[in-house]
């Protein structure tokens, strides 16, 4: 079938996932985007969000944190540095995604003071994890952040 | 010569040396296993990663907004050596072999009149370069609780380096490792992460790609990733490399010991017919003295 492409889904200690796809919805860093086969060759940086794969008429889905994206005509590669599974993401392991978040929000406010630059990525970094969590009903505790 | 019961003793010593040593084999042949396939497990990314990256690099690389991690700050005088060892010795020359590498380099380094200094990872390689380069520790970083390499590890050591980097403490920095070949060969390398670098051909430029945002954006992005990714393939190295040091050098002594346990039981053997024969000569010349 000319209209699949291979999809591979990558982290820094494993391959997560690797099959034939017919779409694929990357969360881009500049906006959502699908690839299906005949694409342009792309390279686009991740935001937090949702990585949704078509296969076979089923959609599978899993929550990736960063990372990026290689598009080619007849493959997706994403390389995630933190991605599971959809129905792996529990609150748990959701608190503690927001927890490093959070932590790396506050650092960038006292080290960058007069540079918003780094202070507004990493809080945008926890408006997409909210907006993810809120997605896949989670609660993102927004109330313990200040 | 020894009297029977010291040497009884001394090949039950010998032996139960041996079965230690034959465990510790066998349990760092185990862990090899895991140790590769952990290693090889992390081989894709690594691969895309460095792919990407040298495809950017090379289209970035001389532009003048380029970033430092790249580029580099414009000098070289102060060096960073991240230096990853064990923290378990009883592994043949595995730490002392990147210790080694790690002291002829800075040696060089200061021989051309640059500052050294030195980041420990794994309590074995802090304690061999003590004595002579403890002065230009900067910092350490304890691997003993930590039971199996994730990219967590790789990420905290990466972002030291990288914090003391934007802090501007130094201009230039290696990491010292050891690469694993086979259970028998580990070399010990040295790679330098800041500035990047990158071989010759590890940038695939068949395709020409559209950059989202731009290629610059995404570099500074991902040039930090970058640090961490290596220094994560390099930690896998060296847990490889280790457990297969370990195995080979357990398995030398296992042999050893076998060896002596040898020569132990022929001598006690022997000692044990002179002790016997001294009597019967005892008693026959005591016979024949009536």
């Amino acid at each position: 079938m000319a209209d699949t492409l291979q999809f591979d889904l990558v982290a820094p200690e494993r391959r997560l996932a690797s099959y034939a796809a017919t779409e694929v919805q990357i969360p881009g860093a500049g906006g959502d985007m699908t690839a299906m086969a005949g694409h342009a060759p792309t390279i686009t940086t991740l935001r937090p969000g949702i990585l949704r794969v078509v296969h076979n008429g089923e959609t599978d889905e899993y929550v990736v944190s960063g990372g990026f994206a290689e598009i080619t005509d007849d493959g997706v590669t994403v390389l995630a540095e933190q991605s599971l599974p959809r129905a792996e993401m529990t609150q748990d392991v959701y608190d503690d995604m927001m927890v490093e978040f959070r932590q790396q929000y506050e650092k960038a406010k006292s080290n960058f003071e007069n540079e918003p630059g780094p202070v507004d990525d990493a809080a945008k970094l926890i408006a997409d994890m909210v907006a993810v969590g809120t997605h896949i009903g989670l609660d993102p505790k927004q109330s313990n952040f200040g | 010569m020894p009297n029977l019961k010291d040497l009884k003793n001394r090949i039950s010593s010998v032996k139960s040396t041996r079965k230690i040593t034959q465990a510790m084999q066998m349990v760092a042949a185990a862990k090899l296993r895991r140790a590769q396939d952990a290693a090889e497990a992390a081989r894709p990314y690594a691969e895309r990663f460095n792919a990407v990256l040298a495809g950017l690099a090379s289209g970035v690389g001389d532009s003048e907004t380029a970033p430092k991690l790249l580029a580099g700050t414009g000098s070289d005088d102060v060096h960073l050596l991240v230096v990853m060892t064990a923290e378990r010795g009883l592994c043949g020359g595995f730490n002392s072999n990147i210790a080694r590498l790690a002291r002829v380099h800075a040696k060089k380094l200061q021989a051309g009149g640059k500052t050294v200094k030195i980041l420990t990872v794994g309590k074995k390689g802090r304690s061999a370069l003590k004595r002579d380069l403890g002065d230009h520790f900067v910092g350490h970083v304890d691997m003993s609780d930590v039971k199996r390499m994730s990219y967590a590890d790789a990420q905290g050591i990466a972002k030291d380096v990288l914090e003391r980097f934007d802090a501007g403490d130094f201009d230039i920095a290696t990491i010292f490792f050891s690469r694993f070949e086979n259970v028998v060969t580990q070399h010990p390398t040295a790679q330098q992460i800041i500035p990047a670098q990158f071989e010759e051909g590890d940038a695939d430029d068949a395709t020409l790609y559209d950059y989202e945002p731009g290629e610059e954006e995404i570099l500074a992005d991902l040039l930090p990733r970058g640090v961490a990714t290596q220094i994560f393939a390099a930690l896998l190295e060296n847990a490889a490399s280790e457990q297969g040091a370990r195995q080979s050098a357990m398995d030398n002594a296992t042999r050893n010991a076998g060896d002596m346990i040898d020569d132990l039981t022929i001598e006690y053997n022997r000692s044990r017919q002179a002790v016997i024969t001294n009597e019967l000569i005892e008693i026959i010349s005591g016979a024949e003295a009536l």
